[in-house]
């Protein structure tokens, strides 16, 4: 009795949708834990890729190991097989799915990419417009500045409809070899360690002192160069309390792997809390300036060359913060 | 190996081997010039990886300095791409096979073969003697400022190679187009040229159209770290984004550089195995072409996190994924060229039924990071480096073997031994699978690429891919010896012992020096299997020829 293979096709492709939709349902193992509001969107799309590439990956494969069983040669065998050139109806089939399939995929991670990026700028300003010295720069910085005056206040609308006028957080973040440091320009505040309330929006202005560094925390699924001269930005918001990794991303030297810190995502008091601890602690920048440059990695980075002139972009963020505010 | 022992072994012509030390402009004694050199770097490429791996064992940072990492594995990514893909694809396989398989006597321009050949030897020898100077430790990307920071001396090295090589490659691209384009037996049309002849085609003008642009970007590197200019360093008002453009603007198509021609390859082994023709020949070599084009607008999807603005973010991803159109096609094809055949698993077919599985991974992988929103959680980290082994490794290197192995028999006259070729299989496959799939799981829970020291959460996966590394590596052991020894004392193989139709297969083993007596005349198509002319075909290219066959009866 030989089961027609019209039906067997069918079994075949129930089973193979069936596997696509289990991975597509238990792939969380895979992920660390979303700990971001756009952490969630990115695993829904991880999931949908995940059971279309189980699909194909599972059509291919089988097809693969069938014929190395079933079209072995028969060592007595000396003839060719059936001279079939191709078969143009199914040549269409396997190229318009697939087609159709990154089209689709196209569409959703656009629309993904969307609305992780609501509040507008994930982009970058570059503000040396490849010319000049020190001094330019910071009039370059100074005159972007103005132009994203000019954008935030349309963003922050936008956002503020959605979440009842939460203002962003601004942090700035800078990438040395082999630190982050994370300055609060409301407060004045530096730290080590990227201290942040939970369920707030949250923007960062990401740059590098030296070389590209990158900033990521795995559990937010979000990463952004830090590119000495320019200003990169992340937009956010933390939903899960608890202490994450910060990790360089870049490759920035021979401690690379050594440039880490953690996240720590607290819960509004507490937040309130380490602020104001934080205010007590350090008044003035210089101190932490100071035990930054004391950090034992010091001596190794002016051995890899690490220029010590280097414009701290954000100085000028610092300086402009308080204008920027009143424009928003 | 009964095939081997075919009816006659006619005495051939062994090239001498100091023809092999020489400026010859044989195209055959070029691409074995290649094919022997860019292996050597192979197994030098592997080392440094196996110590980059060893490093892996363990979270902490405790096998090699960090700096000796760094530069391990720049040089492993280095030398593994500019000596041994590249060269080993377009340089040893393209240079032995395409002349033959058009019907030619030789390349275009012979004395531009062989310089471009010899460029490699003395530049491949500058740049591990950067060894002693400490060699380039920025990552093979090399971007600035860092590379303008660390290892001035052997930063130098580097870009003079990569500029040489380059150089190299695209004269080797030039002599491709026009031999191809020029050097076909008349009676065979563009479309009646083996799919190999196609995919060479496209790797050529992605070589021509490329290469100078990551010439333009070392030169102006080497102005910044040498002259002190401030092209890319962002201390003087330059901008490292812009190198990055430059970079990627070659070495995306680098990639389909490095794998166009292993699916030629594939194209050739498939239907030769299977006793079928090649299912959908026109979409093969039209998706080759295709895949050349829009591999030139897609490298700004290496830049997702660097700040590239929105529109240019949601271009390059649309335009990466598209690739996956064409590339499906020629998966799908190898698939159904398989299916039904009657095949000979010896080692060539195995190898090349694991490359379009192993691709398949790398190209499924390849379309979710070309999702913007998923590649900013997983730029940099071992999801990537999974990603991208399973293409090069699996992809490539896989498709190099199987290649090695169906064509060893033309290139040498003797057969490989097929049950060493068949370990070496088990070995490479079980090896690749347990050192690269672990990474994926790697990458998508946090562990960045790059690193001499991890946190040691990951610790467990890491010492399997170190195992896997390992096991790899013996892999290559087997496969040498077997080399080696058959090269030397192997069974004598005839002129077509796979009983191909390509016109490579109608000339002894190995080749006469001028490849053909007389012009050949187009009888069959390349892949004309299963038909009473194949049979013809495949009868006449074992008969001996006349005057030999008299001696024989002596």
């Amino acid at each position: 009795m030989k089961v027609p293979t019209a039906i067997l096709t069918l079994i075949i492709g129930i089973l193979i949708t069936l596997a696509s939709l289990w991975v597509s349902q238990n792939n969380d193992v895979l992920l660390p834990i979303a700990a971001a509001s756009e952490a969630a969107e990115i695993d829904r799309l991880f999931a949908a890729m995940m059971a279309i590439a189980t699909g194909l990956f599972l059509i291919v494969q089988g097809a693969l190991l069938y014929s190395l069983f079933a079209f072995r040669r028969k060592s007595d065998d000396q003839t060719d097989a059936e001279p079939v050139h191709g078969n143009v109806p199914l040549e269409i089939v396997w190229t318009a799915i697939p087609a159709m399939l990154v089209l689709w995929l196209g569409i959703y991670s656009f629309d993904v990419y969307q609305s992780i990026d609501s509040v507008g700028t994930m982009g970058s300003h570059n503000m040396a417009h490849q010319h000049g010295d020190m001094e330019q720069v910071a009039d370059a910085d100074a005159a972007t500045m103005v132009t994203d005056q000019g954008q935030m206040p349309s963003g922050a609308l936008s956002q503020a409809v959605a979440t009842e006028t939460v203002e962003p957080l601004q942090v700035n973040v800078d990438g040395l070899q082999y630190a982050w440091l994370f300055t609060y320009p409301d407060t004045g505040i530096i730290s080590g360690e990227l201290h942040l309330p939970v369920n707030r929006p949250v923007t960062l202005n990401i740059t590098a002192r030296d070389v590209i560094h990158a900033f990521w925390v795995p559990e937010f699924r979000l990463k952004q160069d830090a590119v000495p001269g320019q200003v990169t930005h992340l937009n956010f918001q933390p939903t899960e309390e608890g202490v994450y990794p910060v990790i360089c991303a870049e490759l920035c030297g021979a401690y690379h792997g050594a440039m880490k810190t953690r996240s720590i995502v607290h819960s509004g008091p507490e937040y309130q809390a380490w602020v104001d601890s934080q205010l007590v602690a350090n008044t003035s920048r210089e101190t932490v300036a100071q035990s930054v440059t004391a950090s034992p990695l010091e001596h190794h980075a002016a051995a890899m060359g690490l220029p010590d002139h280097l414009h701290d972009p954000h100085q000028s963020d610092l300086a402009q913060a308080g204008h920027s505010h009143s424009a928003s | 190996m009964t095939e081997a022992q075919a009816p006659h072994l006619e005495e051939v012509e062994v090239t001498p081997w100091r023809e092999y030390f020489s400026f010859s402009t044989d195209h055959k004694v070029i691409g074995i010039q290649y094919l022997v050199t860019s292996f050597v770097f192979y197994l030098i490429g592997g080392l440094l990886a196996e110590l980059v791996r060893t490093e892996l064992a363990t979270p902490a940072s405790d096998f090699v300095p960090r700096e000796t990492y760094n530069e391990l594995f720049t040089m492993h990514a280095t030398i593994m791409i500019f000596l041994w893909i590249i060269p080993t694809l377009t340089g040893g396989f393209g240079n032995f096979l395409v002349p033959l398989m058009i019907g030619a006597r030789d390349m275009a321009f012979p004395k531009l073969n062989a310089i471009a050949f010899w460029i490699i030897p003395p530049t491949s020898i500058l740049l591990l003697c950067s060894f002693f100077v400490g060699p380039a430790a920025a990552g093979w990307t090399s971007y600035p400022p860092l590379s303008l920071m660390t290892n001035k001396a052997g930063e130098a090295i580097w870009i003079l190679g990569v500029i040489l090589l380059g150089t190299s490659s695209i004269m080797a691209g030039l002599n491709f187009l026009v031999t191809i384009l020029k050097m076909r037996i008349p009676s065979m049309t563009l479309n009646d040229m083996p799919l190999f002849c196609w995919a060479m085609l496209a790797t050529s003008a992605l070589q021509l159209v490329a290469t100078p642009v990551l010439s333009g970007a070392m030169v102006l590197l080497g102005f910044d770290l040498l002259v002190g200019t401030n092209f890319f360093n962002p201390a003087g008002g330059g901008d490292p984004i812009v190198y990055q453009h430059m970079f990627w603007f070659y070495s995306h198509p680098a990639v389909y550089i490095m794998i166009l021609p292993a699916f030629g390859l594939i194209s050739e082994i498939l239907p030769v195995h299977a006793r079928k023709p090649i299912f959908g020949y026109q979409a093969i070599a039209y998706s080759s072409i295709a895949i050349s084009f829009l591999g030139l607008i897609v490298w700004a999807h290496h830049m997702f996190t660097s700040g590239t603005p929105d529109w240019l973010r949601m271009f390059f991803m649309i335009a990466t994924m598209v690739i996956a159109v064409p590339t499906g096609i020629k998966v799908f094809s190898w698939v159904a060229t398989v299916w039904g055949g009657k095949l000979n698993l010896c080692s060539a077919m195995l190898f090349g039924m694991a490359f379009v599985s192993m691709f398949v991974v790398g190209g499924l992988s390849g379309v979710m990071v070309a999702s913007v929103p998923f590649d900013i959680h997983v730029h940099d980290t071992y999801f990537v480096v999974a990603h991208l082994h399973y293409v090069l490794f699996g992809g490539s290197v896989f498709g190099i073997y199987a290649g090695l192995y169906h064509w060893f028999p033309k290139m040498t006259g003797r057969m490989l031994n097929e049950f060493w070729g068949k370990v070496h299989f088990a070995m490479t496959f079980v090896g690749f699978n347990i050192c690269f799939l672990p990474m994926h799981v790697l990458g998508l829970q946090g562990m960045n690429r790059r690193i001499a020291e991890y946190d040691p959460k990951f610790a467990a996966l890491n010492v399997v891919c170190t195992i896997g590394s390992y096991i790899l590596a013996t892999s290559t052991i087997p496969f040498v010896v077997n080399a080696v020894w058959s090269w030397l004392a192997g069974p004598r193989a005839n002129s077509n012992p796979w009983k191909g139709l390509t016109l490579e297969w109608t000339v002894p083993s190995p080749p006469p020096v001028e490849n053909f007596e007389e012009d050949p005349v187009l009888a069959i198509g390349p892949y004309d299997y299963g038909t009473p002319k194949a049979l013809d075909f495949v009868a006449a290219t074992l008969a001996p020829a006349p005057a030999l066959a008299a001696d024989s009866l002596e």
